[in-house]
């Protein structure tokens, strides 16, 4: 039987960490993308989009993450669509992510004083002007400690992909508790990295929301 | 091609029936008003009366149901997105919360809009905010930010950004009502000079005073309506109806 030194454990775990890390910025990115998408039509006036994002976003905030990775691994694969784990992953933290950074943008958006919709409109400008010149660039300060704060929620939510067969952190540690019988040290370890990981985030949102707050007096 | 006088003739402001409602309520019961280049006509009335309303609409910010509505001979077309920027190309409005961009200095504040619409380049968009601000008499503050300001210098900067874009029409929504008492004097001034360098204005006002001595025309709204129109003198100094003759008393109250 082979032995695990400590080491072991933990140069292995940080390997898989990497996954963790990857995940979590494909998850951000393109959750960022896709959510600034939606929140453009949402605010453009096009007719039935406020409808179709809303219900976009209950749907995808109002089920399990879990769910979301199940259908979009074992779902797809029963109507014919192969995909493999870091797709469906991918696909599943987009939708997640997207309808919730949509939503929190959307916040910020709305929290930009009416008046300034309508000197940018008075000044003739079009919409994409408004929204580009005066109302995002105030937007985006506001938005920054929230989105920073909900991508804590997005490094741990990409444990679940775990399940799909995906070797993250989480993963990776199951795997090598199988191998070792040492499940309280090694999730004690995995359990460790997660918070390496999230506090510095956490403790940066914190400070951009001082910041902003001393700011605005 | 017109001829300069028949040009001249042209209302700057033309508004033919129009009618607005909220829902069920409605809140402007039929205007007809016509505003002749380079007149000042001075908008009073309680709260509620559809004073705000009726100059919200002139620029768009509001969306009205019934009658038509021409600025120096454009027709406000809601469904037209290129007629809406035609059209609020030639008004220019200022409001009570001043509303600058708070983001911008004072100078990339009144250069934004002549920059993005008209295509003004640099220097010359530069050069022209420059003497705007100077002219509203902060070209010092050229570099400063807009919370640094005085309330009556915000508002100050308002207007030397609506007078960027070169309006035919100029919208003053109680611009001095969120004034300190002593900062309303330098706004007002500001206003002043305007009218007497023949600048069509319509404003909103609850400044009695400066109404009668600066416009040409007086309209009293009352429920929705145009309910007395003249010159200031007759308006205020020989009110015809008992609504216009309350509301007087009462401001003197």
């Amino acid at each position: 039987m082979m032995e695990f030194s400590n080491w072991d454990i933990i140069k292995n775990l940080l390997i898989a960490a990497r996954w963790t890390v990857g995940l979590s910025l494909i998850a951000f990115l393109c959750g960022g993308f896709v959510g600034a998408l939606l929140l453009v039509l949402r605010l453009s006036k096009i007719r039935g989009m406020d409808r179709f994002v809303s219900l976009y976003v209950q749907l995808f905030q109002g089920t399990p993450l879990l769910m979301q990775l199940f259908l979009s691994y074992f779902g797809l694969a029963l109507i014919g669509i192969e995909t493999t784990a870091l797709q469906s992953a991918t696909l599943a933290l987009t939708l997640f992510t997207s309808a919730f950074i949509t939503d929190i943008w959307r916040g910020c958006v709305i929290a930009i004083p009416k008046g300034q919709w309508e000197a940018a409109q008075s000044l003739a400008m079009s919409f994409g002007e408004q929204l580009r010149y005066v109302i995002l660039p105030q937007a985006v300060r506001i938005a920054i400690p929230p989105t920073v704060g909900f991508s804590v929620q997005v490094v741990k939510g990409t444990a679940l992909a775990s399940i799909i067969g995906f070797v993250e952190l989480t993963k990776a540690g199951g795997m090598i508790s199988n191998a070792t019988y040492q499940p309280f040290l090694v999730f004690s370890v995995v359990a460790a990295i997660y918070f390496v990981l999230c506090f510095p985030l956490s403790l940066y949102a914190k400070m951009l929301e001082r910041k902003i707050h001393a700011q605005r007096r | 091609m017109l001829s300069a006088a028949e040009n001249h003739a042209r209302p700057a402001v033309q508004i033919t029936a129009l009618r607005k409602s909220y829902g069920t309520n409605e809140v402007l019961k039929g205007i007809d008003l016509e505003v002749k280049p380079g007149e000042v006509v001075a908008i009073i009335g309680k709260s509620g009366s559809g004073k705000s309303t009726l100059l919200r609409c002139i620029n768009g910010l509001e969306v009205f149901q019934e009658g038509s509505l021409r600025v120096d001979g454009k027709p406000l077309l809601y469904e037209s997105a290129m007629a809406m920027r035609e059209l609020r190309q030639r008004v220019g409005m200022i409001f009570q919360s001043f509303n600058l961009f708070p983001h911008l200095s004072v100078g990339k504040n009144v250069m934004l809009a002549p920059h993005l619409v008209k295509k003004k380049d640099g220097k010359e968009n530069e050069t022209r905010a420059r003497q705007l601000l100077q002219r509203v008499g902060l070209a010092e503050k050229f570099d400063a930010m807009p919370d640094q300001l005085s309330g009556g210098q915000q508002q100050r900067v308002a207007i030397a950004r609506a007078l960027a874009m070169e309006p035919a029409v100029l919208l003053c929504d109680e611009i001095t009502s969120a004034l300190d008492p002593e900062l309303v004097g330098e706004v007002l001034r500001v206003v002043e000079s305007l009218a007497d360098e023949g600048m069509t204005l319509l404003m909103v006002t609850h400044e009695m005073n400066f109404a009668r001595k600066v416009s040409d025309r007086v309209i009293f709204m009352h429920q929705g309506r145009v309910h007395e129109m003249g010159p200031p003198e007759e308006v205020f100094g020989n009110p015809q109806t008992p609504e216009l003759k309350q509301f007087l008393s009462s401001l003197h109250d």
